[in-house]
């Protein structure tokens, strides 16, 4: 929709030629959000298109996902045969309520800060031992883990004029056996949980339940748990009030969905382990 | 900047934070459109260096220097793009108002993506045709009929006149038009559910550039009127204003601002400085009544026509026939059981809004998106004193209406802001506004007594129900006669009681929807057949086969009725349930499904009067012109409901004649005549009758002018294609345009209908589906619906209204749910929170119809529009029930609602 308020937008080419932040300016990378709702607040866009950060990158010890990288782009990137996590990233754009049209234009980077439950490139990243690197307002550079980086429902670790750069994804993470489980209320609707289990090659298995919780919530066992086990490590690490309510799903509901679909990536990465 | 746009280049440059949805729009290419404005609908999809994007989302600076692709382009220089003319082929579309966006859409699938539509198809919402057209179109399959023979039209899959321009983008919505000088209205709404206004500061507003009027309850006429439409104005109380200095919900107009760019008008409102007292607010329907309540309207009197303001009781039914409660103690079964439909919002795509500007003849024109022109010109007369020759109030294509748009929600401030300020002026509501502050189905409790005797005949019937208005009580009444009237009429039972309420809430409105109150009385009517059969181990068809009513017997609803005009024109009600019998029982593949899944079949059925009590009005006009073809005029309005191609066809055969020779123009109150509207399925019923009244008068005259050109006997005279024939010999109409011009007398008649009396048309849903006992989701299996249309006028287009108004209804059962919150505010006003059905969502429904004539419709044709939506709900309900052994009673039936009574009866 049209942002009435905006009467300015500022196209940075480098760091250095980043305004300085001020009250009513907004960060543009896609949009999708920015223009989906009205924004009255807001009187300033900064581009950051013409910043021209290189989408993915792989050194040798990590993939480089821009923050300004789209959807299409992650999604299309050619993962090597070893990299058995893979499927994840279609899986996880897969989840998106919106569809493939938006992904051509919403950025990995604007799925992580509007930091909702359900941002599924918070459960990649996160599942996927992710790091952000954030450009502070006032100089100098942070580095936090997506894990962490979320602190709840549209909350996180950034302070006004706080841009994320990029995430940092290690190759190793990308190397374990994954699975993927995800449900909503509708079949192409809004994830009320969605849950990877990561498998490590000492065995430990890492479980990482998103969009059922408020916030990313990680869980480490230094062998596959039997399911009594799982169960118990949940409703410890998770107490009821950390379970998202909102139209998209009973808390409750979430919970128990929580519990189910935990099970199953046991189950499977269970299978997994066994030769 | 530079803009390459359909190939041609412009050199515009955008506003700073104008989206390129609206920049397009202002360059004029009007097949972008406004779905939800957010994203989430696709209506406004184009194509950016050829990949399709929601242009909603888009800053429009970042089109500069690439190429965008409307529906106008698509197709390139030579002509239709193959998606385009599959979609016309198809006819995979109604009201069109999401085909532009669904055919670039579309267009632009891969191989992969056509394997899985569902996934593909998310980010398009159809609110229509229930998608099956659509698929249909993606597979290249045609739907219509071509080359039907002279006379031959009725009964024929014919399409809709207007789609190649539907497809092209170039069929003209409420919007779509550029008016000089246009100034732009935005309205400040009501932070509070109950509030008094003490006073509006306007200064601060007024000095925004560009604002020219700001319009508050002191410069509204003080009139009490109705946001409702109907034929009668005493069906509605009188409780509303304009603009009020009381309001009653949060989203209520408080002040229109009228200003150069909506941009300013925004500002405006933000800049207005209101002084509230905040009063005590009613948010809870079951709290009204309970003295102590807060009073909504105390000041209201029978004098408004609302029952007891002290009470907040807009209107009461009560009535008995027989003893229901002793019949209930002496039954040999009983059931008894609360029942809670919510509250759903229309989500028509095109949102309400209109534009009107005074004409040099001093004549108020008002272009508007309703579905009740004639009527909201009378109420603009009333309201402003205007003479009604000096309003005229029109619409060409409207984008769905679903009962939303049979109120006047835009065009009374549209009027009021044109005649202030003497600018032509436009108020397009956004998608937000449409939740919160226009109008929603009745939120209904119906509490459900019944009982059978061991043969299964039923004993007793009795409702109580509770229905929801808001803060204004339009359609509230009629909605809850109509509630507790065909839904127990249906069966034959000598015990029936009714008592209803409809009470006030500082909630947003209620009003009229698909319906119209009979599914939320349907799925406890329905639910207790189901219970009654069940203890009695009868089958439901057997159940319903010996309760009916049969074609002749009296259709009963306490009290006695002030209508006695319901006639059996036609009966069909025994064919619909055989054939739901028999399509369910039909071998098919069984899906394969884990242990978790428990299947369960249901059905319910549902009857309609074929119109709407207390009159209902329709004039048509034809006259033969000088080319030898027709031109039909009518009243009724066309939102997708597809009345358009059965009044060209009702007319061509009366006439003799095809299609392609009627002309139609409808819904413009400056054509003359009156029509009551295009609500309560009366499009065909009674509109159509009145075509069908003036095209056969219109052929006896076309007769006897050739008659008394040869001087021979008219008898011997007919009309065979574009000729008058008689015995050997044949006249061209032609050159009885050119006799009848000539002798001063051109060929033309008039037809009317007054909507009485009235047949009933049927409806019969059956379901199968399988819930997953761990996770409460549901899988719709099976979906089959017979209808009793009479003859039905376009198989086609009314197997798309059956196949549109089941998905409708399923949006509803299993999705769709406005939440408010304990001050009364819809918390979830946007799409991506209220889902509505997307592909994914909508199951192929099997579409049969029964076999009858009506005697009293137009060509024995009935009314089948509205119907199909209404035993849906209740039709899943018992499917539910039957495959998990719990009766689930207040839908929507979404997996967490339903989980905790699953997770009780099927946990470890």
């Amino acid at each position: 929709m049209d942002l009435n308020t905006i009467t300015a937008v500022s196209h940075p080419q480098t760091r250095s030629e980043l305004p300085v932040w001020t009250p009513g300016d907004a960060w543009l990378a896609g949009g999708t959000w920015l223009f989906s709702e009205p924004q009255v607040h807001l009187t300033r866009l900064i581009d950051l298109t013409d910043l021209k950060w290189p989408a993915l990158t792989i050194t040798e010890s990590h993939l480089s996902i821009a923050a300004t990288c789209t959807i299409s782009q992650l999604d299309a990137f050619t993962c090597p045969p070893d990299w058995h996590a893979a499927p994840l990233i279609s899986q996880c754009c897969r989840a998106f309520l919106a569809s493939f049209k938006i992904w051509k234009t919403a950025t990995v980077g604007g799925n992580l800060c509007m930091s909702l439950p359900a941002g599924p490139m918070i459960s990649l990243t996160a599942a996927l031992d992710g790091v952000c690197t954030i450009w502070k307002a006032g100089g100098g550079e942070q580095k936090i883990p997506v894990a962490d980086f979320v602190t709840g429902n549209q909350r996180n670790r950034l302070s006004p004029g706080d841009l994320l750069r990029q995430i940092d994804i290690p190759i190793a993470a990308l190397k374990r056996r994954s699975a993927f489980r995800q449900i909503s209320l509708a079949p192409v609707g809004r994830s009320a949980a969605l849950l990877i289990g990561s498998l490590y090659g000492n065995g430990t298995l890492k479980l990482t339940v998103t969009a059922s919780t408020v916030r990313p919530i990680q869980m480490s066992f230094p062998g596959p748990p039997d399911a009594s086990t799982l169960r118990a490590a949940i409703s410890e690490e998770i107490p009821d009030d950390l379970y998202h309510t909102d139209i998209h799903g009973k808390p409750l509901w979430r919970k128990h969905m929580t519990l189910r679909l935990a099970e199953e990536i046991r189950a499977e990465l269970s299978g997994a382990m066994s030769p | 900047m530079s803009f390459e746009i359909n190939g041609a280049t412009f050199s515009q440059s955008p506003r700073a934070g104008q989206c390129l949805r609206t920049f397009l729009r202002e360059l004029g290419h009007f097949g972008v459109k406004k779905g939800c404005d957010a994203g989430d609908c696709g209506a406004c999809t184009v194509l950016l260096d050829g990949e399709p994007v929601h242009s909603c989302l888009i800053p429009a600076f970042r089109a500069e220097g690439r190429t965008v692709t409307s529906i106008e382009g698509l197709g390139g220089k030579d002509g239709a793009h193959p998606m385009q003319q599959a979609f016309l082929d198809a006819q995979g579309f109604q009201c069109g108002f999401c085909t532009a966006g669904m055919i670039i859409t579309c267009a632009s699938l891969n191989q992969a993506q056509r394997t899985d539509l569902g996934a593909a198809l998310k980010g398009n919402i159809c609110r229509c045709t229930g998608y099956r057209a659509i698929e249909d179109a993606i597979h290249g399959n045609s739907n219509v009929e071509a080359d039907i023979e002279a006379g031959g039209a009725f009964g024929r899959s014919l399409p809709a006149p207007a789609g190649p321009d539907v497809v092209r983008g170039k069929a003209r919505y409420t919007f779509d038009t550029d008016i000089d000088g246009l100034l732009h209205i935005k309205l400040l709404r009501s932070p509070h559910a109950h509030a008094r206004i003490v006073s509006i500061d306007r200064s601060a507003a007024m000095a925004v550039p560009g604002v020219h009027a700001i319009l508050t309850h002191e410069d509204a006429p003080s009139v009490l009127t109705s946001t409702a439409r109907h034929e009668k104005d005493w069906m509605d109380p009188e409780d509303t204003r304009i603009l009020d200095d009381v309001v009653r919900f949060i989203g209520q107009r408080v002040a229109a601002v009228v200003a150069e760019s909506e941009g300013a008008a925004e500002e405006a409102c933000r800049r207005l400085k209101v002084a509230y007292e905040i009063l005590p607010a009613l948010i809870d329907p079951e709290q009204a009544m309970l003295p102590g309540a807060p009073l909504v309207h105390p000041d209201r009197t029978s004098a408004n026509r609302v029952a007891d303001a002290k009470r907040n009781l807009v209107a009461e039914i009560h009535g008995e026939f027989g003893d229901v409660a002793a019949a209930l103690a002496t039954s040999a079964v009983t059931y008894e059981a609360t029942f809670h439909s919510h509250r759903v919002q229309h989500a028509a795509l095109e949102t309400h809004g209109g534009l009107a500007w005074l004409d040099e003849a001093g004549v108020l024109n008002v272009r508007t998106s309703t579905q009740v022109p004639f009527l909201t010109r009378r109420a603009l007369s009333d309201i402003f004193q205007l003479p009604m020759d000096k309003v005229r109030v029109f619409c060409e294509r409207v984008g769905g209406g679903f009962g939303g748009k049979q109120e006047m929600f835009v065009e009374d401030i549209l009027t009021l802001a044109a005649l202030k300020t003497g600018r032509p002026v436009k108020l397009e509501l956004t998608r937000e506004e449409q939740f919160i502050a226009t109008s929603t189905r009745h939120p209904m409790r119906v509490h459900i007594k019944a009982g059978a005797d061991a043969d299964g005949r039923l004993t007793a019937l009795q409702l109580d129900l509770l229905s929801n208005t808001g803060a204004y009580g339009n359609h509230g009444p009629s909605v809850m006669f109509h509630a507790v009237n065909e839904s127990i009429a249906v069966y034959n039972c000598p015990n029936k009681r009714v008592d209803g309420h409809v009470v006030y809430t500082n909630t947003v409105p209620a009003g009229a929807f698909r319906g119209y109150g009979l599914p939320q009385a349907q799925i406890a009517v329905e639910a207790a057949i189901d219970e009654l059969a069940k203890q009695l181990a009868i089958s439901p068809y057997d159940m319903r086969r010996r309760n009916i009513i049969r074609c002749g017997d009296p259709m009963l609803s306490p009290p006695e009725s002030d209508y006695h005009d319901v006639l059996y024109g036609s009966y069909g009600l025994d064919q619909c349930i055989d054939l739901v019998e028999r399509a369910m029982q039909a071998d098919r593949p069984q899906a394969e499904l884990s242990q978790d899944w428990l299947t369960g079949d249901g059905i319910a059925l549902t009857m309609i009067d074929t119109a709407p009590p207390a009159g209902h009005i329709a004039d048509a006009k034809i006259a033969l012109s000088d080319d030898g073809t027709f031109d039909l005029t009518v009243g009724t309005a066309e939102f997708g409901n597809g009345t358009s191609t059965v009044h060209r066809q009702i007319a061509a055969t009366v006439l003799a004649s095809t299609v392609d020779r009627i002309r139609l123009r409808q819904s413009d109150t400056a054509h003359g005549g009156h029509d009551t509207g295009a609500y309560g399925s009366t499009g065909t019923f009674v509109a159509g009758k009145a075509t069908e009244a003036a095209a056969l008068r219109l052929a006896a005259d076309l007769k006897a002018a050739a008659a008394g050109a040869w001087l021979c006997d008219v008898t011997t005279c007919t009309l065979e294609g574009e000729f008058v024939v008689s015995g050997v010999r044949q006249m061209s109409l032609t050159k009885l345009a050119r006799l009848a011009r000539e002798a001063g007398r051109p060929l033309a008649a008039h037809g009317n209908s007054e909507g009485t009396p009235r047949s009933v048309g049927f409806n019969v849903q059956g379901f199968r589906v399988a819930v997953n006992k761990a996770t409460g989701e549901i899988k719709v299996l099976r979906s089959v619906q017979a209808a009793d249309a009479g003859v039905v006028a376009n198989p086609m287009q009314c197997r798309g209204q059956i196949e549109g108004g089941v998905a409708q209804a399923l949006g509803a059962a299993l999705y769709e749910e406005m939440v408010i919150d304990a001050e009364g505010r819809v918390t979830n006003p946007k799409f991506r929170d209220y889902h509505l059905p997307s592909f994914a969502d909508v199951p192929r429904t099997e579409v049969l119809f029964a076999e009858t004539s009506d005697t009293i419709g137009p060509l024995g044709a009935k009314s089948m529009s509205e119907s199909p939506y209404n035993p849906v709900a209740a039709a899943l309900g018992n499917a539910i029930a039957d495959a998990t052994g719990i009766r689930f009673t207040a839908p929507p039936f979404k997996p967490d609602r339903l989980f905790p009574a699953l997770h009780e009866k099927f946990a470890d």
